[in-house]
Formats: C-alpha cells, structure tokens, sequence
C-alpha cells in the first residue's frame, strides 16, 4: 500500500564513528535528489536479512536542507533482534536498499523562544538534524550531552563547531551527570525542551519538568521502544484467515508482513499509534512494550501494537 | 500522475457583478461530482489522491489547473485589494510557505511544461508562469527576492484555497493561509484555531466520531501519500468569495431563485480538498479547490440529474441547515425532477 511506500537508495558510504557506531549515507538509486525532510525525521530502513524482512526505524542526522544522500548512525546492539547488527555485519558501499519516506514524530516547535535540547547516547542524532536546521534559522538553542566518555561521545568535534559554548557534554565515566532541577530551572518562559536517549534518561527528564510546572505542550521526547527478542508464538488473523508464526528475533508487525498482509505503520516503535490492532480473543498474557496505549488500556487487553508487543500462552486472535 | 497535459484556452469571465462564469461542455464532464450513490451522509471519505481511470478528469493531475485558471486568479486579486487579511501566516509558518511553494511550482512544471517552468540552480530558482505572463528570479529561502511572502506568492497563481496546518500536540492548527473562495467560513475568525475548534460547529459528524476518525488519518499523511477527500454544498450565482465578511453581498441572493432561473442560477459548489505532508517544516497544506456547476450542467449527464435530486430530496434536514440550503431546496428538488427517471442509478461518481 502506498502510505508503506518506499524509495530505492544506494548505500552510498559506510564509516566506522567510533567502536559501537557507524554511519551510513544513501543516495537514491536512480540519482534524483532524495525528499527535504525537517529535523527529527526518521526513515525506516528495510532490511533482507536471510529469509527474514526487518524494517528499523533510525533518525535522519544529516542536515534536512541537503537532498543529495541521507545519514543515520546506527550504534551495535548485541543483545537486540540483530537488526543493528545486520547493518553493522551485512552492509557496505554499494548495496541497493530500500527506504521509507521521511516522517517525524519529533518535530520542533517553531514557536519555541528557546530550545533546550538534551541527549543520551545514540540519542544524539535527530538533534544532529535539528540543530543544524535551528542554527540556519538562528534560534536560541542550548544542547545537554550526556555520554560514557569522550571517546563513544559521537560527533562531539562536529558538535562544537556548530555550536561552540551552547553545547554541553556530560561523561558518565568521569561522574559527570545532568541536574535536571537545576537545568530547568533556570529556563525562561517560552522555552521547549526535547529530551531523546535511554529510557531513565527521558523519564528524570519528564519528572523534573512536570513536578516543576512545565506546560505539558512544551515537552517533547523520543521514546522509541525496542522490540525485544523472546518466545517464538502464533497469532491468528481472523480478517485474513491466516495463522502465522513470530519466530524468536521477529516482531509481530514483520510475521503480518511476511505472511502477505498489508499493516497500517509509521514509526515501528511503538509511540505513534499508528499500527494498533483489535485483539479479539486470547488466553494467555499479552506483553505490551508500547509508549502509545494508556496504563488502562493495556490492562483491558482489547488493544496490542504489533510492532514492538508480544505474547505468551495459548492463543491470540488478532483483527486483521 | 505526472503526464504532460495541455491547458485548454482560458475563459474571459467573471464570478461577480454580471457572472459570466460558464463551464464549457468538457469542464462539466471533468468535474469531480461528489455523490457515489443516491444519497449523502458525513463519512470519512478519503482516499490516496492520485489518478483514476477516466481520461480527463480533475484528478488527472496533483493541482488541477483548468479553462477558469485566469478568471478566478483575477477574483482572488480583487477579493486581496479589498481585504487583504485573506491571506494570513503566523511567524513560524515561514518554512511552511516556502515549502509550498516547493510543491506548487514543482508540480504545476511537470503536469503542464507548456505552461509553467522551474529551473533551479541550487537556491537561485527561475518560475515562468506563461499563463499569467510571470518571469520571475529569486532566492528559495530568502523573501525579500520575491514581491510577496512565499505563501502569498505562489497562491496568487494557484486556483482554490490553501490552508497551510502546523502539527503538534497530536493536532492540527490553522496558522496560515489564503482563503478567497471559501463557502461562508473566514480564515481571519479561524487562525489559530485547533482541528476541534475550528469544526465546531458542524452538526451531526461530532457524535458520529468523524472528527477523531478524521483526526487520525491526517496525522498519518505524509510524503509518500497525500490524500483527498469531496466536500459540497450549493451557492447562487457562480460567486467564489462567499465570505462572512461579504455576507451582506452575497446572502440575500439566498432568496433570488425561482422556478424560473433555478437552472443557470444556482450552483452545485464542489470542494476538491487535498492534504499533503510539507517536507522542511513537516506541516500539513491543505488545498481546498472549488468546482461550479449549474443545475442545467449537472442535468446534461443523466446519471448526475436523476442522482443530485435523490440527494437534495433526502438530505436530512440539519444537514440542509447547515449547508444553507432551506431558501432553495424545494425548488431546485421540483426542477431535477423532471431529469429523474426513478431507475437504478448505477454504482460511483463518474458519468455513464
């Protein structure tokens, strides 16, 4: 279906940033200019891994005025699905791939007086994009950079160039740590803060601003959920009539695909709603590992995001 | 989409005063006639905007540009001349209208290369638009190279309304636009206004749902899948500016129609809307593009006769309210009956 629809793109270059992350660069195969996109935009990236389609959703770091390649930087992760381990091992210069169209649930605010951006780790990158679009926009930014060490600090020299004493770096090594009291407190009014990095990391961020009285529209954050390996399971699709087995490193999302079914998505990280599927019977324990559905909803067990959510037991009926 | 259409020769006529306005025999046949069956309820009737299968048809091309291009371009100038808050845009729409910009020329190049071309040599970009006898250099990025904001400028060559929608909070927001050939609602009252707000007052489609359903599926357009969806009501007389602010002109017509002029004088008003994902500013345009046609033209398809008096007839009664129908409804009801045969209408929109 279209709304999936994807571009054709070169991996145009491959360079080791630093022993846990590289970065990738695609140039559309047909060597048109790729689409503008704005800062905090994601593509998801798709993925022919043996008999296995994965589709990992990775933000766009490089600048979103230049069309000619994207970047994203893609850090190792030995205990996930294997999607980053794929790019890390498979991927090199030359190979055709195919990407979605840019999309953003990280958008800035350009009402913003201010920006306070904070980052963890890999978190990093759709702030690489996004300042590099406040700066031509001469906002008034402030980076946080919260990190292990100078050396897995990623793009750090590139960082304080663009940004010279608005960037502040924190390396948890050296016991270095953010004070969020103290750091939103002294911002004035009209300021948004956007927050992207390890789960702990986003939710002191929140905690302080909320106990602090920061108007929830001024709060933005990332939280991409991984989907986590686990038991391999069968689901039922009562729309198509198929039964369809999620194998061990597979998510929900990617066995639908595979069998052959068409499935609503955007972010595949369980934050934009986007693929919420009816359960319609089960008898066992549903493992909801989403940002989008309330506390509640989960509880009420009529609702699942197939793209990062799992299930253990004996039988699962999905509306699809 | 994206063939090499030809324009067809631009009508001399008016949408005021006299109202020359005229569709030619073709221009009836290509308009996007709204009802797929024999009656009409709120639905979230939208779809992937892109091409179907009838040859020349409104949909042929992303920003459909037909024989009223220069004439309603021409109302659009003297609407702005004596009120220039029709266009609006908040501060931080900039980029958005830039990012129009973008779209429109992009588009309107490919569909029609006889017509209209852009070359770009990085940020220094040349617009031809032969049509209206625009040759224009400037500096994407940098308004003072043009002699209007970007928003401002390419809408003044772009038949129907843009509104141009800021996304956050998981909703929409009406923070800039150019609003000249609207049916009775102000984007001056509107702007700023949220996706709720500004539909508050439509009746029925709340309780219904539609507005969330309606919600959803915005947010989800993004570059790869710009959308469409048919609005419609009914105006007297082919006047594009039925504004608020111009009531006092235009809603006393309301009870000019009689039996007698019912056919040339009043008016199917069809709404081609179109939602479309804006890439740098990740906002959302929203083009709303309007179609006349009299109930004489609508009478020359037969389908169309027999389907718009099934409509009219049973169009529940807030429904008919709303639209501001009550002054005219029986009479235009009395009129297409004499072009309903009582037989089955066969299935969708397009003519037989």
């Amino acid at each position: 279906m279209s709304i999936n629809a994807g571009i054709d793109v070169i991996v145009s270059d491959v360079v080791e940033v630093n022993s846990l992350i590289k970065r990738f660069h695609f140039k559309r195969a047909d060597g048109q200019q790729l689409p503008a996109f704005s800062g905090g935009a994601h593509v998801v990236i798709e993925m022919e891994d043996g008999e296995q389609r994965r589709r990992t959703p990775y933000s766009l770091m490089s600048s979103p005025f230049d069309t000619t390649d994207y970047q994203v930087s893609i850090r190792r992760d030995d205990e996930g699905r294997g999607g980053s381990l794929y790019m890390h091992r498979e991927v090199t210069t030359g190979m055709a791939m195919k990407i979605s169209y840019p999309a953003n649930l990280f958008p800035l605010d350009l009402r913003a007086r201010r920006h306070l951006l904070i980052a963890g780790g890999i978190g990093i990158t759709p702030f690489l994009a996004q300042t590099d679009q406040l700066n031509r926009l001469s906002a008034d930014l402030e980076l946080h950079y919260g990190v292990r060490s100078p050396e897995l600090g990623a793009y750090l020299p590139e960082l304080n160039a663009s940004l010279g004493h608005r960037l502040h770096t924190y390396y948890s090594d050296e016991k270095q740590f953010i004070d969020y009291d103290e750091l939103l407190t002294r911002q004035p009014v009209g300021t948004h803060l956007y927050v992207c990095g390890p789960s702990p990391m986003i939710d002191a961020t929140l905690n302080s601003a909320r106990s602090l009285g920061w108007p929830e529209a001024h709060i933005h954050f990332e939280h991409f959920a991984k989907s986590p390996p686990g038991e391999p399971f069968v689901i039922e699709l009562a729309n198509s009539g198929l039964s369809v087995e999620v194998g061990r490193e597979q998510s929900m999302l990617e066995a639908i695909e595979a069998a052959g079914v068409d499935a609503p998505y955007l972010c595949r990280g369980g934050a934009c709603g986007q693929c919420e599927t009816k359960v319609l019977e089960y008898d066992g324990e549903l493992l909801h590992e989403d940002h989008w559905l309330e506390d509640d909803e989960k509880a009420r067990g009529q609702k699942i995001m197939p793209c990062v959510s799992r299930f253990r037991g004996k039988r699962l009926v999905l509306e699809r | 989409m994206g063939s090499t259409a030809s324009l067809p020769k631009f009508r001399d006529e008016t949408y005021r005063d006299d109202f020359s306005f005229r569709n030619s025999e073709q221009s009836v046949l290509r308009a996007p006639f709204p009802f797929d069956k024999d009656s009409y309820m709120y639905a979230v009737n939208m779809e992937l905007h892109q091409r179907t299968g009838q040859l020349n048809s409104a949909f042929n091309e992303p920003f459909d540009v037909d024989e009223h291009y220069l004439a309603e371009m021409r109302d659009r100038a003297l609407v702005l001349d004596e009120d220039p808050l029709r266009y609006q845009s908040l501060p931080h729409m900039e980029m958005a209208g830039w990012d129009t910009l973008e779209l429109l020329m992009t588009h309107k190049s490919q569909s029609y290369p006889e017509s209209f071309s852009l070359t770009r040599n990085g940020h220094d970009w040349h617009w031809i638009n032969r049509p209206m006898g625009i040759d224009q250099h400037f500096r994407f990025g940098d308004a003072t190279t043009l002699p209007y904001s970007p928003l401002e400028y390419i809408t003044r060559q772009a038949q129907g309304d843009y509104v141009v929608l800021d996304e956050r909070q998981g909703n929409l927001w009406m923070d800039a636009g150019m609003v000249t050939t609207q049916a009775d609602w102000s984007l001056d009252f509107d702007i700023g206004m949220n996706f709720y707000e500004w539909h508050a007052p439509v009746p029925l489609a709340h309780e219904k749902g539609i507005f969330d359903r309606a919600l959803k599926y915005l947010l989800a357009v993004q570059q790869s899948n710009p959308a469409r969806r048919l609005n419609w009501t009914m105006t007297v007389n082919p006047r594009l500016d039925t504004s608020p602010e111009n009531f006092h002109k235009w809603g006393p017509e309301n009870t000019h129609v009689t039996p007698e002029n019912v056919a040339d004088k009043l008016f199917l008003r069809i709404e081609l809307q179109s939602f479309w994902r804006l890439p740098r500013s990740n906002a959302l345009l929203f083009p709303i593009r309007c179609y006349f046609l009299s109930m004489r033209d609508i009478s020359t398809v037969p389908k169309w006769g027999a389907r718009m008096h099934r409509v009219l007839k049973t169009l529940p009664p807030e429904l008919a309210s709303y639209k501001g129908l009550d002054n005219f409804r029986q009479t235009a009801v009395d009129w297409l009956s004499q072009h309903d045969d009582g037989q089955p209408t066969t299935p969708g929109a397009q003519p037989d």
